[in-house]
């Protein structure tokens, strides 16, 4: 191999390895602005103000009277894991599963008064899984997984 | 009984795989033909048995023999035949069995056109596919075992997922699927026996670019009906979420497609074999990382059945297969030397190369944020999810310098050229991306990445249908031939190559079109209706009109009848439904669509009361959005006839180069 053959494959190596750094700082810089985070009251609490604008999938059960319905599709509810509970404000047409006690999956940013505000709100459907009558027994990542299938547009 | 039988068929399978690989890997090393004919004949041992165990499943699930398990599992008395017949591929165990099925099929139709011209290519290949068919065998036979004996057989079963029931795409979205992973398969051999015979020689690169064309095509209309069925049954209005189900489908068609536009550089100029291979290779290993995702469960979907053994043993085949390729490159990739240089500067050859980049760039942006959830769990056990702008944020851009290239690279030449030379040919066009511009101003597109999608593509389209004419107008002027007999020798003759390529192209930029359009021009309301209540959306006027209920023998429907008004003129009433299947706790939508040619009315029920005659009602007004099921449907037809021209070149010697098509190296 004559030494202009290497300098060659040095330069291709170092442009090589400079290409994939930008396309690596691009892709994680690009991933790190949209993570969606799958949690619970409880932890939505523990990150505290690192939740404030983030975007979130927050599982738990619809609490006991908690519904209120308000001008057309206008509706807040209450999602509580037994621990810790939240108030929801949502825009959009529950399913037909959606009732009082129900395992849901609601995909929100916080808001300025502290309330969720839901972009996307899911059932939990899986045939395997079915909620719990206890709050406080709810297995977040089964009810994560078994509502993950259905699927709704996001809207930003 | 007719169980063992299954098993018995599975297990004859396996080893003719599994001796057969044997075989052909001896043959390859003592260069014996006595072994080659051997592993050939195991490959047709494989395949026969393996054909013939999944004719006997279809059978059981058609006798209702709820003795077999997978049977049990999925079968039901009351369902419709064409909804036995494709229970074969609904759940996990049926799915494997129907890969093994196509798998026979793509292995016996390779074993065969293979010939002795391959010399030593020929064992090596074969050996590669039978190792593959050895792993689904074992698959089949172990983890994944349909044919399990019921002890206490059941008279009825619970019929596969009522999601699945629901359209008639169920029956034909698979199958165009797995045509296209499985068929991955065919390249991937031809590819690692280049690598172990060190020689990649025309022949081959042909046989493996023909390879490539099959499931390519497949692979084209299987993301796409993904896409349609997601739109036709899902009822959330569109027809493509990143979901990571979707991801896999799409992964190794981008690197298949670079890989068909990198032998053209190979075949041409004789350069980048080892860059074509390891495109080929990727392209393969990621179905296999496809099948992982989607059949183990890690993510759910309406493809993951159960969480079970098989993803753990897909995983370590993933890996065996990363590591055996990556070690076969590295080690044997110099053998391939290339026997000519690409041209610098503007031309043709240039653009293939940034076509490459850009596809392999859109391939690792769509991949890493695939998997990156992934990792983190397994890292950090958080769960978590990548949003949908990260991946419009990063493709958009990705996808329109692709568009950019597919209008500016055919207009290039090969080879260096003059700088009028190059203003003839690029500055033309440029009308038919202005008049693209000012048209979709004129309709109120202000989204800048749409505008330049619609330069790109108007430019493009221009390209496309000049160089897909060109030689038929060229004979026309210089040998004053009709159009007809002009036309006649790129369609019957050496020209078909070419024009299959502006075909697929065609379909593309419609696609660009339609995906521009559709994904940002889209209205959509969200409302609750009392009965005799309407509501507007754009110009249509929607009515609540009344509940009707039908009764199938596996469901029962509960129809929203949508009176439907454009512009104040009655049109037909729109009826989304949701559906309640027998042994399934919930009821599952299904959305209505009025089709049209310049958009599509999107109607889907959220719920339905029927004490208080309320429903919760999504619609959308989609534009465009048939025009990709039709550009679909051109780029299949351009992928098939290229692969028919390919077919016919293999077989017949070399077609005389006319003046358009390049001598083969």
């Amino acid at each position: 191999m004559s030494s202009n053959d290497g300098r060659k494959r040095v330069a291709l190596a170092l442009g090589a390895c400079a290409f994939a750094g930008t396309l690596l700082y691009f892709v994680v810089g690009g991933i790190g602005n949209n993570l969606v985070y799958y949690w619970g009251p409880t932890e939505v609490l523990a990150a505290g103000p690192k939740a404030q604008g983030a975007s979130i999938r927050l599982g738990g059960l619809v609490e006991k009277g908690s519904i209120v319905k308000g001008e057309g599709s206008n509706m807040s509810f209450t999602v509580t894991d037994g621990k810790k509970s939240f108030p929801v404000r949502c825009t959009s047409v529950p399913p037909q599963m959606f009732r009082e006690g129900i395992g849901v999956v609601v995909e929100v940013t916080v808001a300025g008064d502290g309330v969720f505000e839901s972009h996307r709100l899911m059932v939990s459907h899986g045939n395997e899984y079915r909620a719990p009558d206890d709050p406080a027994s709810v297995d977040l990542k089964k009810l994560m997984d078994s509502t993950d299938g259905i699927r709704s547009p996001d809207k930003e | 009984m007719t169980a063992a039988i299954g098993r018995g068929l599975v297990l004859v399978s396996l080893f003719c795989a599994s001796a057969g690989a044997v075989a052909a890997f001896a043959a390859f090393l003592r260069k014996s033909s006595q072994l080659t004919s051997i592993a050939v004949r195991a490959a047709y041992g494989f395949a026969a048995s393996m054909i013939l165990a999944n004719l006997w499943m279809v059978a059981a699930l058609l006798r209702n023999d709820f003795s077999i398990s997978y049977v049990a599992q999925v079968g039901s008395v009351d369902l419709p035949t064409w909804v036995k017949v494709v229970s074969l591929w609904s759940s996990l165990e049926g799915s494997i069995l129907f890969w093994g099925f196509v798998l026979a099929i793509y292995i016996a139709v390779a074993t065969r056109s293979l010939n002795e011209s391959h010399g030593p290519a020929r064992p090596a290949a074969i050996g590669v596919w039978l190792l593959c068919a050895t792993f689904f065998g074992f698959l089949i036979a172990g983890p994944a075992q349909p044919f399990g004996a019921v002890a206490n057989v059941p008279t009825d079963g619970p019929g596969p997922n009522p999601l699945l029931q629901n359209h008639v795409l169920m029956a034909i979205h698979p199958p165009f699927l797995y045509g296209g992973y499985v068929g991955m398969t065919i390249p991937f051999g031809l590819a690692l026996a280049a690598l172990l015979t060190g020689r990649l020689s025309p022949t081959l690169l042909g046989t493996i670019r023909t390879s490539l064309l099959a499931p390519w095509t497949f692979l084209t209309c299987a993301v796409v009906l993904g896409g349609w069925w997601a739109y036709e049954v899902l009822g959330w209005g569109g027809y493509w979420a990143w979901d990571p189900v979707e991801n896999a489908s799409l992964l190794p068609w981008l690197t298949a497609t670079a890989a068909l536009h990198s032998a053209i550089l190979t075949e041409r100029r004789g350069v980048l074999k080892g860059w074509t291979m390891s495109l080929v290779i990727s392209s393969f290993l990621l179905t296999i990382l496809g099948t992982f995702m989607t059949r183990s469960g890690i993510f759910n979907s309406v493809h993951s059945f159960t969480q079970s053994a098989i993803g753990p043993t897909i995983l370590v085949f993933l890996g065996i297969a990363t590591l055996a390729s990556v070690v076969l490159l590295a080690v044997r990739v110099d053998l391939l030397k290339p026997d000519g240089e690409l041209d610098r500067g503007a031309s043709r050859d240039t653009a293939f190369l940034a076509q490459n980049l850009l596809l392999v760039l859109f391939t690792f942006t769509v991949l890493i944020g695939t998997v990156f959830p992934l990792i983190v769990e397994a890292a950090r056990n958080v769960q978590m999810s990548v949003g949908r702008p990260y991946f419009d944020r990063m493709t958009i851009p990705i996808g329109a310098l692709l568009l950019f290239v597919m209008g500016v690279g055919p207009a290039l030449p090969w080879g260096s050229t003059s700088r009028d030379e190059l203003k003839r040919r690029l500055l033309p066009p440029l009308g038919l991306g202005l008049v693209a511009l000012a048209l979709a101003l004129a309709f109120g597109v202000r989204t800048p990445w749409t505008l330049i999608t619609l330069f790109f593509a108007g430019y493009a389209a221009h390209v496309t249908l000049f160089e897909a004419l060109r030689p038929a107008r060229t004979r026309m002027k210089f040998r004053t031939d009709g159009w007809r007999k002009a036309f006649s020798q790129d369609l019957f003759g050496p020209g078909l190559r070419r024009l299959a390529a502006y075909v697929a192209h065609a379909g593309a930029v419609t696609a660009f079109i339609a995906i521009a359009v559709s994904s940002t021009r889209a209205t959509s309301l969200e409302r609750s209706l009392q009965q005799g209540e309407t509501m507007k959306l754009g110009r249509y006027s929607l009515t609540f009109e009344g509940i009707e209920h039908t009764e199938e023998a596996h469901r029962t429907s509960t129809i929203a009848r949508i009176g439907v008004k454009k512009d104040g003129i009655e049109l037909a009433p729109l009826r989304p439904m949701m559906n309640q299947y027998q042994n399934q706790r919930e009821s599952i939508g299904t959305p209505d669509v009025r089709t049209g040619l310049s958009e599509d009315l999107y109607l889907s029920v959220m719920n339905i009361d029927e004490a208080s005659g309320t429903i919760g009602i999504l619609a959308l007004i989609n534009p465009l959005v048939s025009w990709l099921w039709i550009a679909t449907v051109v780029m299949a037809i351009g992928g098939l006839m290229a692969l028919f021209s390919s077919m016919r070149v293999g077989h017949a010697a070399p077609a005389t180069p006319n003046f358009e098509t390049a001598p083969v190296r």
